[in-house]
Formats: structure tokens, sequence, C-alpha cells
């Protein structure tokens, strides 16, 4: 089942100029490989070339930092709705 | 006592008051600390003063010399206030969609302002304020984001209150900016007690994203990385304007008036007491709500207002 991933703006010009996409996977690490499959410019910005999170890529699961949710491995189910964000500062 | 030789004095020791008639699970208790009843109006007016009696001690800043450092208000009129007490002059870069009482405030206090770009966000202020201090060696930028004296000043302060106020806190909900409170507050209660969970708050930015030109441009905070602060977070999440704003207005429920950021730690707190089973969760207001009158965010309809807290930079 495809979970909703949510673009930011500078993004959005590598997948297509939608503010939402689709994607399919069971794990974060999944959905990601599945984001790249589709819209292969997105991939430098997902994933760096050893195959972690990109240092200024915030990824939410439904609101929560995949940080502390296990990172790539993170589990992700069909209802779920996955929100990228970049890296910025308060202050 | 309530008397003291000097305002700076008054700095810290802020009441920490229990509003659990705002938590959504009965045998969850919620307290928040009112930072905002420091001097010059926020929490960061104990880094503020931190990092310059610091410079101070270790010589780098001297006598009369100025001050610079960027800020989406709060350092800045932290600063600003400490700088007119001391006698140094103060510039503060400040990104121009801040609200008016943030620059009128800084105004109050005497301090020079260079704008930067609304939609550069505090990301921008900061490469300015880097420029700035490269263009000029004879300043001393704070630089509050890598300064190891905020996150020391929470430390040292703020994390000692709270558990001196509270030790049977189990949960710690803070706003992430710099992340000097949370990597502050949270070592010190870890240190105590290993088993207190930190749990961060993530406020949208709003254009302040979408003014990015890629995701290179983006910022994560050296106070954050140099202290480990992936390993003491528990949990972070997101918060999105028009919870916050809910959230304020509840604050205002029970006669706490608050800034945005406040609404949206108090958020993440009230979710985190939602989900757990029982427990003691301390949040942090991080200013009052004095500086966001003219952002009209008491009234009106919660989307429109939601809304227009996008355009606006407000932690």
């Amino acid at each position: 089942m495809p979970v909703e991933v949510r673009m930011p703006n500078i993004l959005r010009p590598l997948a297509g100029g939608e503010p939402a996409v689709t994607a399919e996977g069971a794990t974060l690490r999944e959905v990601f490989e599945d984001l790249v499959r589709r819209y292969p410019a997105l991939g430098p910005s997902l994933l760096t070339t050893d195959g972690d999170m990109h240092r200024h890529l915030n990824v939410f699961l439904n609101d929560d930092d995949v940080r502390y949710l296990g990172r790539l491995d993170a589990k992700v189910g069909d209802t779920d709705t996955v929100t990228l964000m970049p890296a910025v500062a308060g202050g | 006592m309530a008397r003291y030789d000097n305002v700076l004095d008054t700095i810290g020791n802020t009441p920490l008051v229990d509003i659990s008639e705002l938590s959504p699970n009965p045998r969850a208790r919620l307290l928040i600390k009112l930072e905002g009843l420091n001097p010059a109006g926020s929490v960061k007016d104990r880094a503020a003063k931190a990092m310059i009696e610091e410079a101070e001690k270790n010589g780098s800043l001297q006598p009369g010399q100025r001050i610079l450092e960027s800020s989406s208000g709060n350092t800045a009129a932290g600063l600003a206030m400490i700088a007119r007490v001391k006698g140094y002059p103060f510039t503060a870069v400040v990104p121009e969609n801040v609200s008016m009482e943030r620059t009128k405030l800084l105004r109050a206090f005497g301090a020079e302002m260079i704008s930067s770009p609304a939609a550069e966000g505090s990301n921008g202020a900061m490469r300015r304020a880097q420029d700035l201090a490269e263009q000029h060696p004879e300043w001393w930028f704070s630089f509050q984001y890598g300064n190891p004296a905020n996150p020391k000043a929470h430390y040292e302060g703020t994390g000692p209150e709270i558990w001196r106020d509270c030790p049977e806190i189990t949960h710690f909900v803070a706003g992430l900016g710099t992340t000097g409170t949370i990597i502050g507050v949270g070592t010190f209660l870890k240190e105590r007690n290993p088993s207190v969970s930190i749990w961060g708050v993530q406020p949208p930015a709003g254009e302040a994203v979408e003014g990015l030109k890629n995701l290179d441009a983006g910022f994560i905070p050296p106070v954050f990385t140099d202290n480990d602060g992936y390993s003491l977070l528990d949990r972070s999440r997101v918060v999105g304007p028009r919870d916050s704003i809910e959230w304020v207005r509840r604050l205002a429920e029970v006669g706490i008036f608050a800034g945005i950021s406040s609404g949206a730690a108090l958020a993440g707190a009230a979710r985190c007491a939602s989900e757990i089973d029982e427990g003691t969760v301390v949040t942090l207001s991080p200013d009052g709500g004095w500086k966001y009158l003219s952002t009209d965010v008491w009234e009106g309809d919660l989307d429109d207002v939601a809304e227009r807290a996008r355009h606006e930079l407000y932690f």
C-alpha cells in the first residue's frame, strides 16, 4: 500500500512539482528506494553516497522525527504520512 | 529575596507552574517553566548573559567592543539589554519578517539593527552575521548557535532549577532553536536521573524553509552536534502553527500569556502526556505573549491565524 510523502518546496521540482507524492515500502529505507526509482533526481537529497539519510533532511513519520524511530529502519504503515523538511535554525 | 543590585541578577530562577488541568491524561502531570519573566522577556536572557560574561572572563570581549549577533528577536533582546547595562555597542542581524514588537524592543535598548531577507529566515540572518564578523574582526560575534556558553547557561541554571523544583520529573519537552536549552537542561537532568526522557519539539519554519535554495543550505547548530544531541534526545516531533496557536490559547485559559513557541512546546508536551502511562512532564515557555500582540494570535479563526503565522518568524 502506498504512503503519502509530503515534499518541501525545494524538493518539489525534483519530484514532479506536486506538494505530495506516493511511494511504497514497509520501512523508510524501502520508501526512499521507491521514491528514487520514481524520481531519480531526488536521490542525492534523500540519501548520501554511503546510503545514510542526508544530514540536512529532517524526516517525520506522522510528525515524529525518524532519527529517534530507527532512522531508515523505521517501520512505515499504509496510513502513515512521511514529511520531508530541510533542517533550518531558529533562535 | 526580591532586592537585587543589578537587573542582570534577576535573570533566571523563573517559576515552574503546575498546569495539569491542561493535561490530556489524568495520570500525567504537566508543568511549565515561565521564561518570559526574565528581564528582557525570554529564556534567551540566560544564554546572552552567559555568552557575554564568559567572553569577558576569557578576554575575547573587551570593554567598549561592539557585540554582533543574528537572531529572530529574543537572543538579540537579551544581548541588547545586557550590552546596554554593561556599556557595549550592539548590532543585531534580524530577519525582516519578525514582529514589530521585536524591532521596537531592540530599539528601546539602543541596538543597531541590520535586516536580512525574510525568505532566508534565521539561516540567512546567521550567514549575514558571519559575513559581517569576517569584515569586522574588531567586533565580537557571540554566535549563539555554536557558543558553548549557551548550553552551559542551561546546564548550570535552567536544568538545576527544574531539578530543584520538580525532582519527580519523568519527561522534559522543549522547542529546538539553537538547541541550547534542550542540550543544557537535558544533559543535566540525565546526569541526575538517566531515566528522564528528553523530547524535542521542532516548530515548523514556514517561509524560512521555503526560502532555502537547496538542502545543503540547511543548518544544524553546532551546539547540537558538538554535544551529541542525537544521542541525548529520546524523541523529537514537529508541531504545526495551528497546534501551536491552539495551545497558546489554551495557556491563556489558565492565565498564562505566552508566545507562539510556548504553544508549540506545550502541544509537544501534551502529546507526550497523552502517550505515557503516567508521569510528570515539564515543558518550558520561552517567552511571553507581548511580542506577538500585533499578530492577533488570540483572536479570529484558528486557520487564518495559522496561515498568517507561516509568514512570520516566531522562533
